[in-house]
This record gives C-alpha cells, sequence and structure tokens, in this order.
C-alpha cells in the first residue's frame, strides 16, 4: 500500500491537449499510470496518447470512472479548473500548474468547504506511488518502490530527496508535493496523518522552506502524534527577508517564517534535520539504522 | 510588486478610503507648486520602496513655502537609509507633498493573508505609528482580528467590532467602517498581498484618514490589473532583477561572488545554502523554472555573468519537466556567446542526462562536472578561491 495514489487510481489529464499536459501524459502512461481520459473545452471527441477527450470533467468521470484528475491548464483558468474538478466529485485533485492568484485560491478552499475532494498543490511536482502510478512532472526513474515517505514544500527538492534515498537502496512508498503556494490544498500535518496511518510506511522525509509558519505546526504534530522516525530539511537558511524566493510562499516577513526559527523547532520536537540538503538520504539511513529499521527499509 | 505610498493612496481613494490631499513632486519646483495649492503649508515625504522613512530623515513638517523648498532640496537627490533599504540606501526621486493634519489620536489597520486558515485577516490596534511586528511581540492582546469569509467579503458587523475595540470615537466609528470596507474592496478588486494603513489618524475635525499607505500587489495576478503594472518604478529595483523578469526568469541580486544558476526555487535556495555552508557566498537566486526555453537559460547565463562580483557559477539541475539537454545546450550557447572566463561547475541530474552530460563533455568548455549538490558547491567554492586568492 501507500498513499493518495496506487494501481486503482484511474486519472484524467486537464488541459490535456496543452504542451505539458500532452508531454507528462505521455510519460504518466510511459510509467504505468492509469490514465483513462483527458479533458480540454472544445476538443471533446478527439482522442490523444490513446485516451479519450472531453469537453468537460463531469462528461469525462461519467464516462471513464475516473476517481482523480491532474491540471495543467494555465494559471488564469486553473482555479476553475479545480472547482470544476471538486464539482465533479473527484476523490483526488492535484494541480501542478504555478502562478494562480493568491485570492483565486483563498475562493477555491471556501468553494471546497465541506466537499468529499482532496486538493494537492497547486504549484506542485504531484503525487508518485514508485512502481504504480505517476501523476504529476517528476521524473519516473529515479523512484524505487519501498517504505520511506516523502513529503515537501519543493518540486526539485523532493526529486533530490527521493534520488538521495534510491542511490542508498532505499525506497519509496509516496512522495507528496504539497507545493510552493501560500493558498494551498493539502498541508503537511495532512500528508504526515496519513503517513504515520500507513501500514507500508516506516519512516518519512519532510521537506520545508522558508515562508509562513506549516513547518512549525507540523514539527509540534509530530511530536504529539507521529509514531515513526522523520527527517527534516528547512531549505532558504540564506535568504533575504522580504524577497520573494521564486516560489509565492517562500518569503520572510515581519520577521517570521524564517529557517532558523522552523530548524529550531524541529529540533525540539524531535525531528532530526539534516544540515545541508545533500544529507537528507544519509541523515534518513543514519536513524533508520538507529531504530533498527534499515533491512525492512532496503530494497532487494 | 510594491508601490510608493502616494500611488497607493490614490488607488485606495478609489475604493473611498480618506487620504489626506496632496500629490507627487518630481523637483522642487513642483514642490513649491502644490504646496502652494495646498495653502502654504504641507508635508514632504520622501518616496521610496522601504518602510522607516520617518526615522530616516525621510519626512519633514513645513510651515511655509520656503520651508517646503528646503526640504524638498535636501531629499530629492538624497539617499536616505532605513532598516529596510540595506546599508546601501535609496535615492529620493519622487515627493509627496501633502496637507498637514490635526492628527488626535494614530490606530493600525492591516489586511493580511492567513496562510493557515486560507482567508484574509483585518487587524487593527490602537498602537498607531509603531511596527505591527512589535507590538504582536510585546503586547499580542493589543491587536483585535477579524477573519474574513470570501464567500460574503468584510461585514460591517465585523469592522464595527474592531472600530470600538481599538477605541474609535463612537460616533466616527461609521466613517471607520466605510474605511474598513473601502479597504478590504481595494485589496481584493485589485489582488494586494499586503496592505497596511500605518497610522490611521482621527483628526481634530473628526475625519478618519490614511495618514501613510503601504500596498503590495500579488505578481501572480498583475495579469488582469494593467492599471497597477503602470505603476511599477523600475528605478526602485535592481537592473538585473528588471533583465531577469522580462524572460520569466526568478532571479534576485545577493552580495556574494558565486553566481548560481537552478531549476526550482527550492533547489535554488538550497544551493544558495550548500555554497554558504562549504564556505562560500551565492551571488544570486535564479529559478530558470520549469518550462524554460534553450533561449530562457542562455539570457539567465548573461545575467549571472554581467554581475561584476560574480567570480564563479555554479549550474545545478534536477529535471523534471526541465529537460537537462535543454539546460545544457543554454549553457553551452551562452558560454560561446559571451566568451567564459571564469570557473564553471555543473551537476545535472534527471530528465534527458546522458543527453544533457554527453552535450557539455562535447562542447570543448572548460567546465566541472560534478555528481551531487554537495560535490558542486565544494568545488566552486575551491575553484573561486583559487581565482580570488
Amino acid at each position: 500500500m501507500s498513499i493518495l495514489v496506487g494501481k486503482d487510481t484511474r486519472v484524467i489529464t486537464q488541459g490535456i491537449t496543452g504542451s505539458q499536459g500532452l508531454f507528462h501524459t505521455r510519460q504518466a502512461i510511459e510509467y504505468g499510470t492509469k490514465v483513462v481520459g483527458g479533458v480540454t473545452p472544445g476538443k471533446g471527441g478527439t482522442t490523444v496518447e490513446g485516451v479519450p477527450v472531453f469537453n468537460t470533467v463531469e462528461q469525462a468521470v461519467r464516462e471513464t470512472g475516473a476517481n482523480a484528475s491532474v491540471i495543467y491548464v494555465p494559471p488564469a483558468f486553473a482555479a476553475d479548473a479545480i472547482m470544476e474538478a471538486v464539482d465533479a466529485g473527484l476523490d483526488l485533485v492535484i494541480c501542478i500548474t504555478e502562478g494562480i492568484p493568491v485570492l483565486d485560491m483563498v475562493k477555491v478552499k471556501r468553494f471546497m468547504e465541506g466537499k468529499r475532494t482532496r486538493l494537492i498543490g497547486p504549484n506542485c511536482p504531484g503525487v508518485i506511488t514508485p512502481g504504480e502510478c505517476k501523476i504529476g512532472i517528476m521524473p519516473g526513474y529515479i523512484h524505487t518502490p519501498g517504505r520511506v515517505g516523502v513529503v515537501s514544500r519543493s518540486g526539485t527538492l523532493t526529486y533530490e530527496a527521493v534520488y538521495q534515498l534510491t542511490v542508498r537502496g532505499i525506497g519509496q512508498s509516496t512522495a507528496v508535493g504539497i507545493g510552493g503556494d501560500p493558498v494551498k490544498g493539502t498541508e503537511f500535518i495532512d500528508v504526515l496523518k496519513m503517513f504515520n496511518e500507513d501500514p507500508d510506511t516506516e519512516a518519512v522525509i519532510m521537506i520545508g522552506e522558508i515562508g509562513g509558519t506549516a513547518e512549525e505546526q507540523a514539527a509540534e504534530w509530530i511530536r504529539d502524534n507521529m509514531t515513526k522516525p522523520v527527517v527534516g530539511f528547512v531549505a532558504g537558511a540564506t535568504a533575504p527577508p522580504g524577497r520573494r524566493m521564486g516560489h509565492a510562499g517562500a518569503i520572510i516577513s515581519g520577521g517570521s517564517g524564517t529557517a532558523a526559527s522552523k530548524i529550531a523547532k524541529m529540533k525540539e520536537c524531535g525531528i532530526r534535520v539534516a544540515p545541508t540538503p545533500s544529507e537528507m538520504g544519509s541523515t534518513l539511513y543514519q536513524l533508520l539504522e538507529e531504530r533498527g529499521l534499515l533491512e525492512r527499509c532496503k530494497t532487494r | 510588486m510594491n508601490i510608493h505610498e502616494y500611488q497607493a493612496k490614490a488607488v485606495l481613494a478609489q475604493f473611498g478610503v480618506a487620504v489626506p490631499k496632496g500629490k507627487v513632486a518630481f523637483s522642487v519646483e513642483e514642490a513649491v507648486e502644490i504646496a502652494k495649492e495646498l495653502g502654504g503649508q504641507a508635508v514632504v515625504k520622501a518616496q521610496i520602496h522601504a518602510g522607516g522613512r520617518g526615522k530616516a530623515g525621510g519626512v519633514k513638517l513645513a510651515r511655509s513655502l520656503e520651508e517646503v523648498e528646503q526640504h524638498a532640496r535636501e531629499l530629492l537627490g538624497k539617499t536616505l537609509v532605513t532598516h529596510q533599504t540595506g546599508p546601501q540606501g535609496k535615492v529620493v526621486k519622487r515627493l509627496l507633498i501633502e496637507q498637514l493634519s490635526n492628527i488626535q489620536k494614530e490606530y493600525y489597520v492591516g489586511l493580511v493573508l492567513d496562510r493557515a486558515q486560507g482567508r484574509l485577516v483585518l487587524m487593527a490596534s490602537a498602537e498607531g505609528g509603531m511596527e505591527i511586528e512589535e507590538v504582536a511581540a510585546k503586547t499580542p492582546e493589543k491587536i483585535f482580528k477579524e477573519t474574513i469569509d470570501p464567500a460574503v467579503g468584510l461585514l460591517p458587523y465585523q469592522a464595527r467590532n474592531l472600530a470600538f475595540n481599538i477605541g474609535i470615537p463612537a460616533n466616527l466609528v461609521n466613517k471607520a467602517v466605510k474605511f474598513m470596507t473601502g479597504l478590504y474592496q481595494c485589496f481584493v478588486e485589485k489582488d494586494c498581498s499586503i496592505a497596511e494603513i500605518n497610522p490611521l489618524v482621527v483628526t481634530a475635525e473628526g475625519d478618519i484618514l490614511a495618514l501613510d499607505a503601504k500596498l503590495n500587489f500579488d505578481d501572480n495576478a498583475l495579469y488582469r490589473h494593467p492599471d497597477i503594472q503602470e505603476l511599477r518604478d523600475l528605478d526602485e529595483e535592481d537592473p538585473k532583477e528588471i533583465e531577469a523578469s522580462k524572460y520569466g526568469l526568478s532571479y534576485i541580486a545577493l552580495d556574494g561572488n558565486i553566481g548560481c544558476m537552478v531549476n526550482g526555487a527550492g533547489l535554488a535556495m538550497a544551493t544558495m545554502d550548500t555554497i554558504k555552508y562549504y564556505g562560500g557566498e551565492p551571488a544570486n537566486f535564479l529559478d530558470v523554472g520549469g518550462g524554460a526555453s534553450e533561449e530562457k537559460v542562455t539570457e539567465a547565463f548573461k545575467i549571472i555573468l554581467s554581475d561584476p562580483n560574480v567570480k564563479g557559477i555554479l549550474v545545478n539541475i534536477f529535471g523534471g519537466i526541465m529537460k537537462c539537454d535543454v539546460i545544457a545546450n543554454g549553457v553551452v550557447n551562452a558560454a560561446r556567446q559571451i566568451g567564459l572566463d571564469k570557473p564553471l561547475v555543473v551537476r545535472l541530474e534527471g530528465t534527458n542526462v546522458e543527453l544533457g552530460k554527453k552535450i557539455l563533455n562535447e562542447s570543448g568548455l572548460n567546465i566541472t562536472a560534478a555528481d551531487s549538490l554537495a560535490d558542486a558547491a565544494q568545488r566552486i567554492v575551491a575553484l573561486v578561491k583559487e581565482v580570488s586568492a
């Protein structure tokens, strides 16, 4: 098992005829993901990469039995695309799109209250359960099936962590990119809860960055609830205050959201913090060894 | 995006937020002319994109036209150093000439995003003129907050709660409600990211005015606000950052000597951190983004090399959307066009990595390949030390 996505996940791509949507749908199919259709308004009735294209999400879900969608729609239309997917009753919506206005996401979050759908992202790399299902833009080949969960606000840092695990013979249960925007569908704590309850996850790497207080809240949650070892890393120790470091959410404002405060909180709450991003894998390896979990987590 | 105080006040006024009368002046003559219209007395306020102007001597009271002229002459062209400008300060090129207000009491009102709730929060305090972070740290009980449901917006009772809580005189509460409602309307209609009125003042005449105003805008939403885009002041930005923004690159100039080109904001920050960890200093943050073209990579490389402080370059790419061969071609093209005379360490991993490495190897350029981020950072730090020694 794993969390969020697996063998039974049936995915549709919203924005399947755009260049990103097309490229990554092809990659997902090659990886073995069950892509059952796509949506591009006005292109309904055509076929792309061997899957049917529909005009609306509602129709796509009705015809294909999809339970998840991935969104590659441009930022100006992405909030609408998310709400369309939520309204169609999907279990999971993963929004890759970067650059959605923050106030659009404030409306989306309000719209989603009381609805069953889980949103991952926006501005995220997606979710992968190695060997089973890849939804998003991560390079599939760096992953190995296994028992370590990865959750991160940054796309490329997720790949970095996964790669470091794979070269050490440590596989991953699921890698989740929650995204770099300030308002998003899923927070660290949501994913940590799932990993904690997942019988096939033995340990977790959590990768944060400057801005906001989600890492601090997650650290406290881990201290009070988590039964599995966690390794942490926070990017942005050298970031100047008041500047938006690429991600809309990565900004130190009014002295809060610094890497130093997040790292201090993590350590205080019993999380093993990797001193550099190059040591995320080795730090976890050592922790697994100390806890006697290494053999369970080694992939043959 | 940040704008000047005088621009913020003009935008707020469109939404019925009361502001003192005033106009922007680019010269001493204009300053005097505006002061005449205001009756001879005025406040002369330096317009730069930074807070703390008052303490740095950037805000002057003038009781006569002669004083207006004197202050304007002194401030225009002056470099103001505040706690937000950094030690190099910022040159004053614009002044706001504003009517004097008979201030009875100062308050604070601000609208910010609460990330955890995913909602806007209107904050108010009777501690006007103080930095809100300071108030929050020392006396958090003096800050009152109302969380706004985006489905219905700021409700009048919420504004009333705040007004009564901070002690706005009862006969002026309705004016305060109108003020706050306008502030909220402005925030949501113009896609602000921060709106701060510090201080909001009650005057002897019974008016409620924004004596100062700070508005920041969500860069992601600027596409739908051409009027706000026009308010951008390029004099306030680093020329390299302006050049980068033309190509959709996310670039931030820093003080070090190792130029960085990375894909992904998190990895770009982590690369800077790692350089620092091994004893180097990054010259910039640069995220070439997910779907960068070869041309974009070439431009990114040129921008890094245009910084005279740069003594060496580290390229760190973990390809997801970004393909390693595209990066490699961009790097090779830029190095050929400009003539690379500085150490360059490249670390590639991810989609099409073998092809990317092949392109770099066959380019004949002096490029040091690295296997990991730590390896890459150590190599560039060592190479730059050699060059600088």
